[in-house]
């Protein structure tokens, strides 16, 4: 626990003196504030186009806004997600392997699973420092919105959120072990992130047993309940999967580098 | 403190570590000697974990260090051949990181990194951003990181490369200071350095120990032969008979230069004193001797008969059943031309 504890300080410490989170967190709020106010502005536009409809034409108003814009926001933020991500994971082994640090750390009476879950975990509370801004947004719209705000929606958008971010940054960080040049590690990042995204567009609607599969390997597929509210079990299981598997395969391969490095 | 048995590790085909035995006993200082790519690097990572070996064991404080790895790395500070720093964090920011993660008790770690500081004269620079210090304060921040734990052994890999001669001076005090108190292997190609710093020196070449001693013995050994130093006008080939066939010769060296001026190197059993002989014969001979000096050998000229002997030996076998004569001569030319490649890596 104590080598835990003393990669994750440092390696968190490591976030805040490089400008790359400010920049990461920086965009991040400006680009979610910015389509945050778009999607409450169009959703306003649209419930008085239904109002005006409803009272030239007697239908009843069906619409429930709040969630219309806790729903689109959600979507958005994990899309942005996907190209983020790699910028914040990109660095976190291959630096260490660039710059010897790692030999250190591999001579070191700690065990790479210290090491592997100090780091992730130091990811992790960066990605909520980045996240949690963003419920201010919310908080704001929560006072005037009328009807109230679905409060359970938005709280299992955000497990949903958390949960994919999770499994990005161990993903993310697996592939930065693969190098010792962040570059090709975030660009790599980047383009798996996107083949796992864009994995179920061709097959959708389809239900071959292969459409299946690539439905259920695309990582934002399994958000869509927590979008609509409902915290699936299957869906955490998948995500907690994939943030196992991108653990479990660093430590493979830091294990692994002992035998191969010449 | 350190036994190496038999260690051998292999890339492919290739061992870049073959088969090398030693001993460190507590509060030694030995020196790992060697030319670039000899194997140094490789036998400390091995020693330090990092890397496993193909064969063989080596033990330090009794521990395996493949099987007991944790028990071992809480013993021995590493300093590998780049420093391993974090160039955004601060000197004592940094050296508390590396406390931590060696196990030092946390109420410990204070103490302990003020003390590094101290030996490792940083602490007017504990505030500053690592990659604001310089090369020289960057080495002496990589020493004080493989010092930070109290280990009882010290693993560093060539520490004075790349410092101004200054810099290699306060390095050296340093590890002198160290010793006693800590069990100390560190590698150099710098012949000096070994003589100034270690207790005993391995001298390894191409994977293989090629001697083992102490320094005054390894030195004595050959202070024992002199050397003479000619510069002479004339052909090259009949100074090299010429001087061969002085009575008391081991070794004659002759390299021609420009306008048929030539130097050589005579090297004679010891304590005789040729010169006299040597003079009457040049002259004699017809040549015009233009300079004489007696050279003492030093530990530089045991190291390249040592890892030049070995690649001639491997050369003979290899063309042992072409015509043996004019392999003779050849074989004396590139051992001249090996020496001479040698020893500008060596200087240089």
């Amino acid at each position: 626990m104590k080598g835990i504890l003393a990669i994750y300080r440092r390696e968190l410490g490591s976030y805040f003196v490089s400008p790359i989170a400010y920049i990461v967190i920086g965009f991040f709020l400006a680009l979610t504030g910015y389509f945050f106010a778009d999607i409450v502005g169009r959703v306003i536009e649209y419930s008085f186009r239904m109002q005006m409809q409803s009272a030239q034409f007697g239908a009843p108003p069906s619409l429930d806004a709040p969630m219309l814009v806790i729903r689109n926001f959600a979507g958005f933020v994990t899309t942005i997600l996907l190209f983020l991500v790699p910028m914040l994971t990109m660095g976190v082994y291959a630096e260490e392997r660039k710059r010897g640090t790692m030999e250190m750390l591999m001579t070191s009476p700690i065990t790479e699973f210290q090491i592997v879950m100090g780091k992730f975990l130091a990811s992790l509370t960066l990605f909520v420092v980045m996240l949690s801004p963003t419920l201010i947004y919310h908080l704001i719209i929560g006072r005037y919105s009328e009807p109230a705000l679905p409060w359970r929606i938005m709280w299992s958008g955000y497990l949903g959120i958390l949960l994919l971010g999770a499994g990005l940054l161990a993903l993310g960080s697996f592939i930065s072990s693969l190098t010792e040049n962040q570059i090709v590690a975030g660009v790599a990042t980047f383009v798996i992130f996107l083949l796992l995204w864009i994995l179920d567009f061709g097959v959708r609607g389809s239900s071959t047993a292969a459409g299946e599969i690539m439905k259920y390997i695309s990582i934002l597929q399994h958000y869509e309940t927590f979008a609509q509210g409902v915290i699936d079990t299957s869906s955490i299981i998948f995500y907690l999967s994939v943030v196992t598997l991108g653990l479990f395969l660093t430590l493979r391969n830091l294990d692994s580098m002992r035998w191969r490095r010449a | 403190m350190i036994e190496v048995e038999h260690l051998v590790k292999s890339y492919g085909q290739a061992r870049a570590v073959n088969d090398i035995s030693f001993k460190v006993e507590k509060g030694e200082i030995l020196g790992f000697l060697g030319p670039n790519g000899a194997g140094k690097t490789t036998t400390m990572r091995i020693l330090t974990g990092y890397l496993p070996a193909t064969g063989g064991t080596a033990r330090i404080a009794g521990f395996d260090v493949f099987e007991q790895s944790m028990e071992v790395r809480k013993r021995i500070g590493y300093l590998p051949e780049t420093p391993p720093l974090y160039p955004d964090m601060t000197v004592s920011d940094y050296l508390t990181f590396v406390a931590r993660i060696k196990g030092v008790a946390t109420a410990d770690i204070p103490n302990r990194v003020a003390e590094a500081m101290r030996m490792a004269t940083l602490t007017e620079r504990k505030d500053e951003l690592i990659k604001r210090l310089s090369r020289g304060f960057k080495q002496r921040v990589g020493i004080a990181q493989a010092i930070v734990h109290n280990p009882d052994v010290i693993i560093l890999d060539e520490p004075t490369v790349g410092l101004d001669p200054n810099q290699i001076k306060e390095v050296r005090g340093l590890i002198k200071n160290l010793a006693g108190q800590h069990t100390i292997i560190l590698s150099t190609h710098i012949l000096p350095e070994v003589e100034m710093t270690c207790d005993r020196v391995v001298i390894i070449n191409k994977g293989r120990i090629a001697a083992i001693d102490t320094t005054e013995n390894l030195t004595m050994q050959l202070k024992g032969g002199e050397r003479v130093r000619l510069q002479v006008k004339g052909s090259a080939e009949s100074l090299r008979e010429t001087l061969a066939s002085i009575e008391g010769v081991i070794n004659v060296e002759v390299n021609p230069g420009e306008d048929s001026l030539i130097n050589a190197d005579v090297e004679s059993e010891s304590g005789t004193d040729l010169r006299a002989r040597i003079a009457s014969r040049v002259v004699g001979g017809g040549f015009d001797l233009l300079e004489m000096r007696a050279v003492n050998l030093s530990l530089e000229d045991i190291f390249m008969q040592l890892t030049t002997e070995e690649k001639a030996g491997e050369k003979a076998e290899v063309i042992a059943e072409e015509k043996a004569e004019e392999v003779a001569e050849e074989k004396a030319e590139e051992v001249a031309e090996e020496k001479a490649a040698s020893h500008s890596e060596i200087s240089g």
